[in-house]
């Protein structure tokens, strides 16, 4: 096979290349020949392909994602921004924390366990090469119809990827979602986020500054997987005589990643880089044109120093290889000796492949030949970018036209056979089948862990400080209305986080949608990143990063458009962190927040076929105080309990089943109280001597507060229908392994 | 009173089992896999984890490391050495300890909190609980059920060899719900739960793992 080189590629401009089946556009491939002055050489047109698709350059995205830097609000905390590998804000006492979601969602439908674990390196590798310690991970999750053929296929994979790779590094896994809903059924979403720790001064940027730097690529040594519609070059335009193109689908090794993220952390504890970019997407090719464009410019890289696992790799192959467990660091020629030694000690791979130039190009040489003269910023930052076509989808106006009908129970029978039908439904049940394959105790500081409102980990063993995460969204809100339906996704993270006592400190976001071509997709996804600019500005969070995840559909069927929020809290002092369960008997229990009925998009609506018609308006300045008598209240609270899915019947389920200690709930309108999901409330359970403080709080922050009941007993006792704990335990904990064994 | 703990390629409980030292008062001294140096500790903590990714078998290759020349010669001389999960692991492929430790029988990772009795309290490490004392420690593992041959069933039990024992449901198909045992001295002692993740009320199921620690601290005085 003769190598397609920049002389070559000058010496034949006319030569044909597949840029249709790398996914490029004509007028894309014409721009690339317009910036290089020539046809590109198969290896550049490999970079500018991959890097130019919709997962690296944002391109359908960025014309509204940039809402997230012109409605910033101002913040103190925000100490790195969107556009790095992850945001990082200060919590205080000099520790700064990263944090960001990403979606592993397509590659996890092809191999749900393959998918599921290289998501989980992935999003640990991005936290990692920020400087920082991964201290915590979660994972929303979303299926088809829990009783389908494939969710049995997809789920249980999914489940064991995220936590055979999760469970293998040692960090924590503290919270998430599973949530199901036939839209996802062939589009099922794997979202990971990861939380790191490090000092203020230890942050590191992905940057190669420094003529004569050394570039160094550590880690796993690079093999054909993940290389995917790259290995249309090898292997159909050369007519090579490969066998198969290369399987899309990376293959993880969690204990590579384990190894190399301790050596990483002894790597920066010595200060040994001036820059550092971990191989994600678009592998070699991504890191060397993005480490090379946020510096000065030029790098030399000699491709065939990359030590590689199948030697038949073509140089194209080797720049596109999706390979998990690499690095790619800029070190200083004074410090290489070290580096390699920390490298040697943690028996990790390290080759120096080039060096930072004085140039203004990328240029990359195959044993000596040139196959690669770009200017870096060109492929990293300077794709397409679309304004496409939005339209408004004719179902807003249907559902808004449409009646929701279901039937409310009223009597002690019909409530309790309510309540049971409800928790033992998929969304609502009972989930330790899932979160009982992670690992929520390793690293010895998780303080909250699923299914609490929000995960929280202690940062710091002798003052007690900690952060509190949540991820969140009611994607049927979205559907009804994206702008509103991001609101409240952000609202209800929030709420989850000062619930538990923690305050909102800043915002990530991984977005998920149906396919950006279709006008309809496309105002769903502006509408909710509009929605989410405001709430951010409004409520004075900073957005830090996020992802966006497109063409997650099946046909001309989209996903429920799925914004996932994270929220990210601070808190003092870990030891006053409140939980959910209610701790003993004879405490009182109150709702907070709004007291108007809800059931559009609710989970009683679903399970009556019906999706509803208008979602809720999100009330910014009464979940602003909301959140502020949380955090003021704390000190009265025995527990506390956020009201979301399933409503007051749900939430009044987990309280009591955790602990295993009944409650006696009386309250007006009983039906449409149970079943409502009224964005805004909470469920406070404190000793009697400390409800008239409560009442007084509430009133000084204008949150309606009413007295439901009272704890204790063996039963949740709801207007006179009473549930034994061992019924309603037994309806809300067997779902999960009936269905998944 | 120094304890040390071994970081393994992989080892993941290191950090808290040194921590959990500390809290019980000792001096923790973190030990590596590629030295033989025992640094002049006075016992051993091999920690969880999936030292070498669990490949080829749990422990089989960590057995091999230098490290456990070095503990594998001072333990057939009375030095006290507990393994926890994975370093159990490593105990039974370094044939201090009898069985094996096999995929758990419903073939999935288990996290839960569990109650255990502690059936053997003349071990150094168990000597501060109380003869059947029932605690609730988290298990935390995906190769957990202890298997060992009838004849070593036997010899267990008959030297009540058996340091803890399940309570309740059995969670991984361990045979007589055995979820740590000891050799014939008691100076090694293997056990799957995790004490060092129930050191305190905050981030544990609660602290009565603690008393692992503090006893083989309280047992070395004078040694």
């Amino acid at each position: 096979m003769s190598l397609d080189t920049v002389a070559v590629a000058t010496a034949n401009p006319d030569a044909l290349q597949p840029y249709d089946q790398l996914g490029l556009k004509a007028d894309e491939y014409a721009s690339i020949k317009q910036i290089l002055g020539r046809r590109p050489t198969s290896s550049e047109l490999a970079m500018y392909s991959v890097m130019w698709s919709e997962h690296c350059s944002y391109k359908s995205s960025k014309v509204h994602l940039k809402q997230f830097g012109e409605k910033a609000p101002h913040s103190d905390a925000l100490l790195v921004g969107i556009g790095e590998n992850a945001g990082v804000v200060d919590i205080g006492q000099g520790y700064a924390v990263t944090f960001k979601i990403e979606s592993h969602n397509h590659p996890s439908f092809v191999e749900p366990y393959q998918g599921a674990a290289t998501g989980v390196g992935g999003i640990v590798r991005d936290i990692l090469t920020m400087g920082a310690r991964p201290i915590a991970i979660m994972d929303p999750l979303r299926f088809g119809l829990a009783d389908a053929k494939d969710t049995r296929r997809v789920l249980p994979g999914i489940v064991s990827g995220v936590g055979g790779y999760g469970n293998c590094l040692g960090v924590p896994n503290i919270g998430g979602e599973v949530v199901f809903d036939e839209t996802y059924a062939g589009n099922p979403l794997v979202n990971a986020l990861c939380v790191g720790v490090m000092r203020h001064e230890d942050i590191k940027l992905a940057k190669a500054h420094g003529t004569g730097n050394l570039v160094v690529l550590f880690g796993a040594k690079t093999g054909g997987d993940g290389i995917g519609g790259v290995s249309v070059l090898a292997s159909e335009t050369f007519n090579d005589a490969k066998p198969t193109k290369r399987p899309s689908v990376q293959v993880g090794d969690p204990f590579a990643e384990k190894v190399l993220i301790e050596c990483c952390l002894e790597i920066f504890m010595a200060d040994l880089v001036v820059g550092i970019q971990d191989l994600g997407g678009a592998g070699l090719s991504c890191a060397t044109s993005e480490l090379a464009s946020a510096g000065s410019g030029g790098m030399e890289i000699q491709l065939e120093k990359v030590p590689l696992r199948d030697p038949s790799l073509s140089p194209e192959e080797i720049l596109m290889s999706e390979s998990q467990e690499r690095m790619c660091a800029i070190v200083e020629p004074s410090n290489i000796k070290h580096f390699m030694a920390i490298c040697k000690k943690w028996d990790v791979t390290a080759t120096v492949i080039g060096e930072v130039t004085d140039g203004t190009n990328l240029h990359i040489t195959f044993n000596g030949e040139l196959i690669v003269d770009v200017p870096p910023r060109t492929v990293a930052h300077d794709g397409p970018i679309y304004n496409r076509p939005i339209e408004k989808p004719t179902y807003i106006a249907e559902r808004q036209s449409a009646k929701i009908n279901v039937p409310l129970p009223s009597s002690p029978a019909e409530i309790k056979a309510a309540v049971l039908t409800l928790v033992a439904s998929p969304n609502i049940a009972d989930k330790s089948w899932v979160t009982s394959q992670y690992d929520r105790y390793v690293q010895g500081n998780s303080v909250l862990s699923q299914p609490e409102d929000s995960g929280m980990v202690r940062i710091d063993a002798k003052t007690n400080l900690g952060v509190a995460i949540s991820t969140d969204v009611n994607a049927r809100w979205a559907y009804l209305d994206p702008y509103e339906g991001a609101k409240l996704a952000l609202l209800e993270s929030c709420r989850n986080i000062a619930t538990t006592g923690a305050k909102p400190l800043a915002v990530t976001n991984c977005l998920n949608f149906g396919s950006p071509e279709d006008p309809g997709v496309m105002w769903q996804f502006a509408e909710a990143v509009r929605g989410l600019a405001d709430i951010c500005l409004e409520m004075g969070l900073p957005v830090t990063g996020g992802n966006v995840s497109f063409y997650n559909q099946t046909g001309s069927v989209a996903i429920l458009p799925t914004p996932v929020i994270g929220v990210l809290g601070v808190i003092q002092d870990v030891r006053t962190r409140t939980k959910m369960g209610l701790a003993k008997s004879g405490l009182e229990i109150y709702l907070l927040g709004r007291a108007d009925a809800n059931l559009s998009g609710s989970e009683w609506a679903y399970l009556h076929n019906e999706i509803g018609n208008f979602a809720p308006k999100a009330d910014v300045a009464m979940e602003t105080r909301l959140v502020n008598l949380l955090l003021e209240g704390q000190p009265l609270f025995e527990s506390a309990h956020d009201i979301s899915n399933g409503g007051l019947a749900a939430a009044l389920t987990e309280i009591v089943l955790k602990n295993k200690i009944g409650a006696e709930i009386t309250i007006d309108d009983v039906g449409v109280a149970l079943m409502s999901e009224t964005p805004g409330q909470v469920l406070i359970a404190v000793d009697p001597k400390n409800s008239r403080e409560l009442i007084a709080l509430a009133e000084t922050h204008k949150i309606e507060c009413r007295k439901i009941g009272i704890s204790g007993g063996d039963a949740l006792t709801i207007n006179g229908a009473a549930i034994p704990l061992a019924e309603l335990s037994q309806a809300h904990t067997e779902t999960f392994p009936k269905l998944f064994g | 009173m120094r304890i040390g703990v071994v970081t393994f390629p992989g080892s993941l409980d290191d950090h808290s089992a040194l921590r959990a030292i500390e809290l019980a008062g000792g001096e923790p001294v973190s030990l590596f896999h590629g030295s033989t140096d025992l640094k002049e500790v006075q016992a051993v903590v091999l920690p969880g984890g999936f030292s070498y990714g669990d490949y080829l078998r749990c422990g089989a290759i960590s057995r091999f490391s230098p490290i456990m020349e070095s503990i594998i010669i001072a333990a057939e001389h009375g030095f006290p050495v507990l393994g926890i999960c994975n370093g159990f692991q490593i105990l039974c492929e370094s044939h201090l300890l009898p069985g094996a430790l096999t995929r758990n029988s419903d073939l999935h990772f288990i996290c839960d909190d569990q109650k255990v009795a502690v059936e053997n309290i003349k071990t150094p490490w168990t000597a501060g609980y109380t003869q059947g004392q029932e605690i609730v420690i988290p298990i935390k593992n995906g190769e957990g059920s202890f298997q060992c041959s009838d004849e070593t069933l036997a010899e267990l039990e008959a030297e009540s060899r058996v340091v803890l024992r399940y309570v309740g449901k059995n969670p991984n198909g361990s045979r007589n719900s055995i979820a740590g045992i000891s050799n014939k001295q008691g100076n090694v002692v293997g056990v799957m739960p995790h004490p060092e993740q129930a050191i305190e009320e905050l981030t544990g199921p609660g602290d009565e793992g603690l008393i692992f620690f503090s006893s083989i601290l309280k047992e070395m005085v004078g040694r």
